[in-house]
């Protein structure tokens, strides 16, 4: 029997897909482990949160475009609030501390954000259906063009604000040496408050993503573990790997659960991921790109 | 210091504690007048660098913090303004081993030092080329990542950023440090340049008492948290102990200024 490349090809594609939305959550955590070194456990919980606002604005008649807005000051209020009550207070304390603080944010974020709203599950529709459509004599999922459109769209905006923009010169300034960059006058609670909004941007897109397949609801707050074997392969500092690492889980997991799954009794694709991930811990460390430790002689 | 005018920077005897309980500055007064080059000189742990931070307010990122004495600059007193405050006002810190960002190119290393400035891209582009006039060298490594230049680059780099803040003074640490002998000479020119050319004030922690001496008009000697002994550049160079301790000049090795019976501290906290 000849190989089905075409389905094969199906199968890559919709798994680079769902790969992009891991990559979206892995970047929330790599934007804000490298600014404010925080390993920020509760990124999960401000997928939660933007996701679930999001849908309640909805519910109650708002359009998609002021849903949106509102959600999006929600998560700028909560980049202040995390600034104002975590970050400043724990200013120089070891890595562990400010991880544990992030723990206490989760639960708060999730508590507040589902006693203000519901846990009940909620559908999300952003008027894009679940359909297949045919690319090249391939089915793909009309809803997964567009989500990974809008991934795209945002990987792009986030690298030219960083690249090319005087804040996000400094947010890489303090990303590299947070000492220097207050030397230069860099106040390091306003990047804080900027950091902490782009994630919840990133949470917002991530939310209603994951949010639109799943339905809004308290689980997919745990697609932040997903993040950690993209974290694991792509390296916790770098945002290229980030979304490398999350297309190539989301590939390697479908892939595997297709081609691999009927010999080994199936069920692969929920564990695949960290199996990769551990494989890639031994031989790579720092991840995939790990950012080049510059050492000079 | 005899001038009539009132110095840019005057330290008025400053106590500094780490973390609530390390005492380091017991006491350190001193002053830079407009458009001067001040030394602050003395050996490993003096308090040089704590001295400049507390002017810079660097420290309180360390959990340092100035328990007495005032700091007054420009006429205002500082000691409670954010570094980002400070660096608007024109004083900024050149840091103790440069601390240029590894991953940032050095053009963009350059154009974070204006960051706190609201003037328009036209301005930042006319620094940009005063820089680059200073430093020809950093022109042509503009687009390599900081990470990957000389030691003699990155401390250009640090320079020209912390210009590019339009700074009335830098505080500079130890440019010398780690640096050829004939780099570090080119280094001191330069900020002697500036300091002619564009009126920059510097006070300029080093452990070279020789290269600084040479090119600053006042000097400071701290041991110990306290300032032992202050004067001209050219009275410091030529006295027997400074020659003996800082210099190198004597056969019988370093010793501390404590040993020294014959020598009269002149203490400036009592004055
Ligand atoms: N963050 C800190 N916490 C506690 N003690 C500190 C801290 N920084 C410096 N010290 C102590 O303060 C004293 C003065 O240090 P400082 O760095 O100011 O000296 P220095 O004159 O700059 O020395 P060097 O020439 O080696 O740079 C030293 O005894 C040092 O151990
Ligand atoms: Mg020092």
């Amino acid at each position: 029997m000849a190989f089905d490349w075409l389905f094969f090809l199906e199968v890559l594609i919709a798994g680079l897909l769902s790969g992009a939305m891991y990559s979206l959550v892995a970047l929330g955590f790599v934007l804000i482990f490298k600014a404010s070194g925080v390993f920020n456990f509760a990124q999960g919980a401000m997928v939660l949160l933007a996701a679930l606002t999001f849908v309640r604005l909805v519910e109650m008649g708002a359009p998609l475009w002021l849903a949106g807005v509102s959600t999006l000051m929600v998560m700028v209020v909560l980049a202040m609030l995390v600034e104002r009550l975590v970050l400043r207070q724990l200013v120089n304390q070891a890595p562990i501390i400010l991880f544990m603080a992030s723990i206490g944010l989760n639960f708060f974020i999730e508590g507040t954000a589902q006693g203000v709203w519901d846990s009940d599950v909620h559908a999300l529709d952003l008027g894009v259906p679940d359909l297949p459509i045919d690319v090249f004599g391939m089915l793909i999922s009309q809803f997964d063009i567009f989500a990974a459109a809008m991934v795209a769209a945002l990987v792009v905006v986030l690298a030219v604000f960083f690249q090319k923009t005087r804040i996000g010169r400094a947010l890489r300034a303090v990303a590299d040496d947070h000492q220097a960059a207050l030397s230069v006058g860099i106040p390091l609670q306003t990047i804080w408050v900027v950091v902490w909004s782009v994630a919840g941007v990133v949470a917002l897109v991530a939310g209603l993503v994951w949010g639109s397949k799943l339905g809004v609801q308290f689980s997919i707050s745990l697609v932040a573990l997903k993040a950690l074997p993209v974290l694991i392969l792509g390296g916790f500092t770098s945002v290229p790997g980030a979304i490398i690492g999350g297309l190539i889980i989301g590939a390697g997991e479908k892939l595997a659960e297709v081609f691999i799954g009927p010999f080994v009794g199936g069920a692969i694709e929920s564990w695949f991921p960290y199996m990769l991930a551990m494989v890639f811990l031994l031989f790579r460390p720092q991840g995939l790109f790990g950012e080049k430790i510059i050492e000079r002689v | 210091m005899s001038e009539t005018a009132k110095p840019l920077l005057s330290v008025n005897n400053i106590e500094v504690i780490y973390d609530h309980v390390i005492l380091v500055l017991k006491g350190v007064s001193l002053e830079v007048p407009e458009g001067g080059v001040v030394a602050l000189l003395g050996a490993n742990g003096a308090g040089k660098t704590t001295t400049l931070k507390a002017i810079s307010n660097l420290l309180h990122a360390e959990r340092g913090e100035v328990t007495k004495g005032a700091i007054e600059f420009d006429g205002e007193q500082i000691e409670k303004l954010t570094p980002n405050a400070l660096v608007k006002r024109g004083v900024i810190q050149v840091m103790e081993g440069r601390h240029c960002f590894e991953h940032l190119s050095v053009e963009e290393n350059l154009l974070t030092g204006a960051y706190t400035r609201s003037g328009g891209r036209g301005a930042i582009n006319r620094d940009l080329e005063m820089v680059y006039g200073y430093f020809p060298r950093l022109k042509e490594r503009r687009k390599s990542l900081a990470g990957y230049t000389s030691g003699g680059e990155q401390q250009m780099t640090a320079i020209g950023r912390a210009l590019m803040s339009r700074p009335k003074m830098i505080l500079l640490d130890e440019p010398s440090m780690g640096l050829a002998p004939q780099l570090v000479e080119g280094i001191f020119e330069t900020v002697k340049r500036l300091n002619t050319e564009e009126g920059v004030s510097f006070l300029l922690a080093e452990q070279n008492t020789n290269m600084a001496l040479k090119f600053a008009t006042y000097g400071y000697i701290l041991e110990n948290g306290r300032v032992v002994m202050d004067g001209d550049a050219e009275t410091l160079g030529s006295n027997e102990d400074v020659k003996e301790f800082y210099l190198g000049l004597s056969a019988g090795g370093r010793k501390s200024y404590r040993d020294v019976k014959h020598y009269k501290r002149r203490k400036r906290w009592l004055a």
